[in-house]
């Protein structure tokens, strides 16, 4: 057997046992599997995630509703952002890396695929794990119940005296382990791309998408490693008589608070450069031109993956630090829209004097553009830290990161969807479904969010199950409420299209894009170790040079 | 293959216009929600201050809003010119465009300009840090000590005696005479954010260190705000009141709270009933035995008007409701339901009614 995805193995194992082929899917270390599995996995948190969300809303729709309760409500919130963060944008994000940086770079897998798999499992089990806390959460005190601490969790929420029970050990344990994941498959791509790269593909002439995951490992490796630490340090204060964060004990709760930032912030890029990614392929490819300023874009990734170290603290402006400090974190966190700007620009130029193709990807890259542009101005705003002290903890700081995180980052996965899934099973998405997919999203995202910038402005906390009526809010939560259910049907179609599309989509072919990256020269699904015989590149479009031996790329860069 | 790059900055005018014109919709929507509302403000709209943290805060909001609207006003303009004027044109699918790989000139335009811009935002910035955050305290501050509870908050007073809890009365500051208030910021147990959009930024209390923030309102009136740092069960019923008082009105309510809790011989029996079951665990009334310091003191309870931290308005139903079943009022409370007789909660509804 040669081929590796689903429609084909579906065929063969035809006549097969299904218990063979799910052994198969389980004891697989091939990449191409292993990223189908981690998107799989996320797809179906998504789904988990998405009616968490929607539950949240039916409650917030109208002033003093009681469609949950506090206690229901507090468990939401906290179970719909660890699962968004952990086991939907980073799981998602690593399977696209290590199903296309291999190919990308004419490798026959990861380097090291084994612990590929054990990640890829870890992940998979954090998320089973926090969920397994509706069962276990009480341990033995009675129903299982879900941790109710904030995705932040901030100390001292977390000590014994708030938070008795299991529900947060569930919540700690299954951010640590998917955590070892993350760090393991970010040792895998750095080392996948520093060794494993054809003939010919020196580290200038590598794509894109290679050099933004491969910053983004880094990142992680720098980002996780403090998480880690803390979730440790709080097992230590809950179980071993520990005080770091025990307020009651002396402990800390600012420190708490550093640990998760310094995690936290570059964790918003560990999930948007692998987006920048995403953008950078797709768009050349629709607008029919090379990606503009190759060096530069590499450059300002760099730039960004450094200065998005030291901004950690603008989560914390209204903590009563010091002004030097709310100075300096105001600084750096303006910095950063400087290299992040650069990007927009530069894929401004790229489309500039093209011819653009508005296939589905192009239309959520499109999308994607308007949208971090705001997502980043009102970045700024919030790196102002007086402004910061009145939006801060409000829902204009809610609405400003489901900005760039649906805004942006799902809306680069859709691109990201619609481009490659043809690669992935050989099938071509449905571009009626995905048409109608793109704009009910667009509609529903931005009832839902625009309109949620307001009430924080306002004065609307976040985090609050039911609000008082006649401040103003009443209104917009209701629309945005009717924003969310408009994103859930959107959501519906998308699912069914890749239902549909994987069983009856039209053959896709090995380049239905007319593409110029490695990937495409496989067949659509790629063999099993992808590349009968290793290619050799001479420049950074090896498929431009192929179909235009004239004029090949290489004179240019 | 022609390799040449034609910008054409020619900026679209009318589409800048249309820009324009939405963002003033939203404002004017944000505008419309915030009217009518004397004289209970109910919309805490950080668009409306009424004190110098708040105002100096809106300024510069102002200007970084001007700023970032210019940068969306020219950038979408030129994204949606490049999507329109760019599409593929049927027909034209042959040859591909010149293809373009980069432009020194205009990579370092579009870097050394943000890098202005990010300069100009951060002294305007800086300057309004210091101008809040260092301000000297004039001597003549009212100084205030804010504890956050799960899920009320506790004030005191430490100048003039004071302990009282979730409406916080302080005076109108002249600025010819100012006379602001600094809070200091405590919390008794979680997180906590003290946040009145229209008077101040919200500053965080925060377990085992000391905050500080300070305003100086400029009219007198209610003003609204909620508790901004996630803290619990019930952390959206933390509702803040602020109530600003003329000084004359501000020293008569300061001898009031004074006062020891008026003993009313009549409701004798009211008080035995608090005085012998588990409200004095957690509660005082100045003047008595009843000394508990886990909620609040309810010395004069009916000089608040509202009673679970702003979650009820101070009636009689409402307090009955809430000795009797507190999580018809605020599920997850910290207040227990005390399982009276009804003869005995009537009794102790009467007494609370005499803490004037």
């Amino acid at each position: 057997m040669s081929s590796d995805a689903m429609a084909i193995q579906a065929a063969e194992s035809a006549g097969r046992p299904w218990v063979e082929t799910l052994h198969e899917w389980i004891t697989t270390v091939d990449h191409k599997r292993l990223g189908i599995l981690y998107i799989v996995f996320a797809l179906v948190f998504l789904v988990i995630g998405g009616v968490e969300a929607t539950l949240m809303r039916i409650q917030l729709m109208r002033p003093h509703n009681d469609f949950v309760s506090p206690q229901v409500f507090n468990r939401l919130f906290t179970m719909h952002g660890t699962t968004m963060i952990f086991f939907v944008a980073m799981p998602v994000l690593f399977g696209f890396a290590n199903y296309l940086v291999p190919l990308m770079i004419g490798a026959r897998d990861m380097a090291f695929p084994r612990l590929n798999a054990f990640s890829f499992w870890l992940t998979a089990f954090g998320g089973i794990l926090l969920y397994f806390s509706f069962v276990g959460g009480s341990g033995l005190y009675g129903a299982g119940n879900a941790p109710d601490v904030g995705w932040w969790a901030y100390a001292p929420l977390t000590a014994r005296a708030f938070s008795p029970g299991n529900s947060s050990d569930y919540w700690t344990i299954a951010v640590l382990v998917s955590g070892f994941g993350s760090i393991g498959t970010s040792i895998n791509i750095i080392a996948t791309i520093f060794s494993m790269r054809c003939p010919g593909m020196k580290l200038s002439r590598m794509p894109l998408l290679a050099w933004l995951n491969l910053v983004m490992s880094g990142m992680v490796l720098i980002a996780i490693t403090p998480l880690s630490a803390a979730q440790i340090m709080l097992l230590v204060d809950r179980y071993l008589g520990g005080h770091f964060f025990d307020t009651q004990a002396g402990g800390s709760a600012a420190i708490w608070m550093h640990f998760f930032w310094i995690f936290g912030h570059p964790e918003v890029y560990v999930l948007i450069i692998p987006c920048f990614a995403f953008m950078s392929e797709i768009i050349p490819v629709f607008s029919r031109k090379p990606i503009f300023g190759y060096p530069v874009m590499v450059g300002a990734t760099v730039c960004i993956g450094f200065v998005s170290m030291s901004v950690w603290a603008h989560h914390m402006f209204s903590i009563g630090m010091s002004s030097y400090s709310n100075a300096f974190f105001t600084l750096t966190s303006m910095v950063v829209g400087v290299p992040t700007g650069i990007k927009i620009f530069n894929w401004l130029g790229t489309m500039w004097g093209g011819k653009l193709i508005f296939k589905t990807p192009m239309l959520f890259c499109i999308g994607f553009l308007f949208q971090f542009l705001i997502a980043g101005l009102t970045g700024i705003m919030l790196a102002v830290s007086p402004f910061d002290w009145q939006l801060s903890g409000s829902y204009f700081v809610v609405a400003h990161f489901h900005y760039v995180i649906v805004g942006g980052i799902l809306f680069a996965l859709f691109a990201a969807f619609y481009y490659w899934f043809p690669k992935m099973t050989g099938r071509m998405l449905n571009e009626s479904l995905g048409k109608l997919h793109f704009w009910l999203f667009l509609i529903g995202f931005h009832m839902t969010f625009d309109v949620m910038h307001i009430p924080g402005i306002l004065g609307m906390p976040r985090r609050i199950y039911t609000y008082e009526p006649g401040r103003g809010w009443d209104t917009m939560n209701l629309i945005v409420t009717i924003g969310t259910f408009i994103q859930g049907i959107a959501i519906l179609v998308f699912v069914a299209n890749l239902i549909y599309s994987f069983f009856k989509g039209p053959k896709a072919g090995n380049d239905p894009w007319d593409a110029w990256t490695l990937e495409w020269s496989a067949s659509s699904p790629p063999p099993e170790y992808n590349f009968p015989a290793i290619p050799t590149v001479a420049s950074r479009r090896p498929l431009w040079d192929l179909k235009h031996p004239e004029d090949p790329d290489g004179r240019y860069e | 293959m022609a390799k040449k790059l034609a910008v054409e900055w020619g900026a679209c005018i009318g589409r800048v216009t249309g820009v324009l014109v939405i963002v003033a919709g939203i404002l004017l929507a944000a505008a419309l929600c915030t009217a009518g509302q004397q004289p209970a403000n109910p919309v805490p709209s950080i668009f409306e201050p009424h004190s110098t943290p708040a105002d100096s805060i809106l300024r510069l909001s102002n200007f970084v809003l001007t700023i970032t609207v210019l940068i969306f006003g020219v950038v979408a303009t030129l994204l949606s010119y490049a999507t329109v004027k760019f599409r593929s044109k049927a027909g034209d699918a042959q040859h591909e465009p010149a293809q373009v790989y980069g432009s020194t000139q205009i990579e370092l335009a579009w870097t050394v300009i943000p890098i202005l811009i990010v300069v100009v935002l951060f002294l305007a910035t800086a300057r309004v840090i210091h101008a809040i955050q260092d301000a000297p305290k004039p001597v003549a501050a009212v100084e205030v000590t804010a504890i956050g509870h799960q899920f009320w908050w506790e004030y005191r007073y430490p100048a003039l005696g004071i302990v009282t809890a979730n409406e916080l009365h302080i005076p109108v500051s002249d600025p010819n005479h100012p006379s602001p208030t600094f809070l200091k910021l405590l919390s008794a147990d979680t997180d906590h954010s003290f946040w009145v959009p229209q008077l101040a930024g919200k500053t965080d209390l925060i377990p085992n260190r000391i905050n500080e923030t300070w305003v100086d309102p400029h009219r007198t009136g209610l003003f609204l705000g909620q508790c901004a740092q996630y803290c619990g069960t019930q952390h959206a019923k933390m509702l803040l009141r602020v109530s600003v008082e003329t000084p004359e009105a501000f020293q008569v309510w300061v001898n009031a709270q004074k006062q020891p809790a008026i003993q009313d011989e009549k409701e004798a029996a009211g008080k035995r009933v608090f005085e012998t079951t588990a409200c004095v665990n957690c509660h005082a009334v100045g003047g008595t035995n009843a000394t508990g310091r886990f909620g609040p003191d309810l010395t004069h309870l009916m000089s608040r008007s509202t009673i679970a931290a702003g979650a009820a308005e101070n009636t009689k139903e409402n307090l009955r409701l809430w000795i009797q079943n507190p999580d018809a009022i605020k599920p997850g409370s910290l207040m227990p339901a005390m399982q009276l007789t009804d003869a005995d909660l009537d009794a102790l509804v009467r007494y609370l009614e005499t803490l004037k």
